[in-house]
């Protein structure tokens, strides 16, 4: 079996100040950075490394290079590895390097913490009434989208072609296991009057670069911050962000396990839809579950039986491999969800959040007879991704023992200042808390050390893998401070 | 009958489901919610139509 994946998370959260509609989102989202408890966070984000243009089809576009003002935007580095940032008018929270699909998952939890908390400060110095309200979710209803990106290392010499031709009907087929729900359509798309995906109506193409415009099912972007021989990063940006712990653990699981057997050539010819791009809207408007879409091969197919003919191939590949057991652990929440969804929604609301939603808004409209275009409908499907645990909808549905949870608050508290173990997020993490005065730059590659010589000392981190907490425990544990650090790894010369 | 016509069929049965909010059909874990609802509508915000109104986000990514 091929090496699992170093995996994580990206998530832009939307943002609004009650009772102030003239509110400077930029401003607002430095302010929950700025307000990120943790003293020692404001490290420096070196951007030395990063090019966005990279593409995945082995050129650079240059048009496509990172907007240099972004450099003079608010970053934080977290002591749990993660970065906390301004994107454009968002907060964002990157996950550190997970080493798989649980640990990803809880740092993913873990992240909205960090907002929340962030959120609570920064809403101390507003006036009155006012409140800093954080949403985990992709869409204003307006046609205004942001995104949720999950990024899996792959071996470089997995051929991209190969990528795009197993992951499209995966990823357009997975939405009815991924999707966080909606009330309505927008972006031009058919009036439905609710769909089971935030993002689906803002895809326009199969496979693109952009990210902001043309949103591509597969995106191109390839920056793997780590060795591009080596590896190569899929940035998949179509995907809704997720409130459900189940949900985001078969949401990165399953698309862990299909790029595993990608690379090990294990799914046989791939599955092709006629055409990846009405059947997204296809498929996430049809909470029935019934819609069919055309394949390639002339045949028809639902997405549940798409999801199936992927379950039983990965089954069969698990069966068959050495596979650590939390990827047994993906297929059994998985085979649940499919087993269960035939039988509606209610049978999956305590794990899937657009069967939540859906749920929720179905008893509010038989109790109080609301049309569909009623705006509390609105009110309900937005407040249901609200971060704050007082008041957002899925926190109440928690709460009530509605949704199955994987973690334990504790746990999730613990994520939001611990570094993963198993990647090399941990000695990122950890040289931030025992050294925090001698880093003074951090990339998801490198950390900048000042040990007070004339020269600053970059520590490159280009294999993931390293940086282990099995592999630099002992070592950081025998450098009291930087200067003994990079003295004991002996690659600093006086 | 043709196949179309027998999706379409399926299709629109389906689609009558949806709008009419089965809570019935829900069992426990609608139930569950049904229960929410009062604790729900003391944490809502407090004009929907205003808030929903307002609530504008800039692109990302």
């Amino acid at each position: 079996m091929a090496t699992p994946h170093v995996l994580g998370t990206e998530v832009e959260y939307g943002i609004t100040i009650t009772n102030d509609p003239g509110f400077n989102p930029v401003l607002a989202s430095a302010a929950v950075v700025n307000a990120h408890a943790e003293g020692a966070d404001r490290i420096t984000w070196s951007y030395d490394a990063e090019s966005p243009g990279s593409d995945a089809r082995g050129f650079v576009v240059t048009q496509a290079t990172v907007d240099e003002t972004d450099s003079g935007l608010v970053n934080a580095v977290l002591h749990n590895g993660a970065r906390l940032y301004v994107d454009h008018a968002h907060p964002e929270y990157s996950t550190p390097e997970c080493g798989d699909p649980l640990e990803a998952t809880l740092h993913d939890k873990a992240g909205e913490l960090v907002m929340h908390r962030a959120a609570t400060h920064a809403s101390a110095s507003l006036k009155g009434t006012q409140r800093m309200v954080l949403h985990k979710n992709n869409s204003d209803g307006k046609g205004n989208s942001y995104g949720a990106h999950e990024n899996y290392l792959v071996p470089r010499s997995v051929p991209f072609g190969e990528i795009v031709q197993h992951m499209t009907a995966f990823l357009v087929s997975r939405q009815i296991v991924t999707g966080s729900g909606k009330v309505g359509s927008e972006h031009g798309r058919p009036e439905v009057p609710y769909q089971l995906t935030q993002r689906a109506d803002f895809f326009e193409e199969e496979v693109g670069l952009e990210t902001t415009l043309k949103r591509p099912i597969i995106n191109t972007r390839d920056e793997p911050h780590a060795d591009p021989a080596k590896y190569r990063r899929l940035h998949v940006i179509f995907g809704d962000a997720t409130m459900s712990e189940v949900q985001t653990f078969i949401k990165l699981g399953s698309t862990s396990l299909m790029l595993l057997a990608v690379a090990d050539g294990a799914l046989g010819a791939p599955t092709r839809l006629s055409h990846p791009v009405d059947a997204v809207t296809a498929v996430s408007h049809d909470v029935t579950l019934h819609r069919t879409v055309d394949l390639l091969d002339g045949s028809r197919a639902t997405a549940l039986d798409l999801q199936w003919r992927y379950l039983t191939l990965l089954e069969t590949y698990v069966a068959s491999g050495d596979v650590p057991p939390v990827y047994k652990q993906v297929l059994t929440e998985w085979r649940g969800v499919l087993e269960d969804l035939p039988k509606g929604h209610a049978a999956v609301s305590d794990r899937l959040d657009w069967a939540a939603k859906l749920s929720l808004i179905e008893a509010y409209r038989t109790r109080d007879h609301l049309d569909w275009k009623h705006p509390k409908l609105r009110l309900l499907d937005l407040q249901y991704h609200a971060i704050d645990p007082a008041r957002g909808l899925y926190h109440r549905l928690l709460a009530a023992g509605s949704m199955r949870r994987l973690f334990t608050d504790e746990e999730v508290a613990e994520a939001a200042i611990l570094p993963p173990p198993s990647t090399r997020a941990w000695f990122r993490g950890e040289c931030l808390r025992r050294y925090p005065d001698a880093v003074v730059a951090a990339n998801w590659d490198s950390l900048v050390f000042d040990i007070g010589q004339p020269s600053l000392v970059r520590i490159p981190m280009m294999e993931p893998l390293r940086g282990t907490r099995a592999l630099v425990e002992e070592l950081l544990t025998a450098s009291p401070d930087a200067a003994a650090l990079i003295n004991n790894l002996g690659g600093h010369d006086d | 009958m043709t196949e179309r016509e027998q999706r379409s069929r399926a299709r629109d049965t389906a689609d009558e489901t949806v709008h009419d909010a089965p809570r019935a059909r829900g069992g426990e874990v609608a139930g569950k919610i049904d229960d929410l609802l009062d604790e729900i509508d003391s944490v809502l915000e407090e004009n929907a139509e205003e808030f929903v109104k307002n609530y504008v986000q800039k692109g990302g990514e």
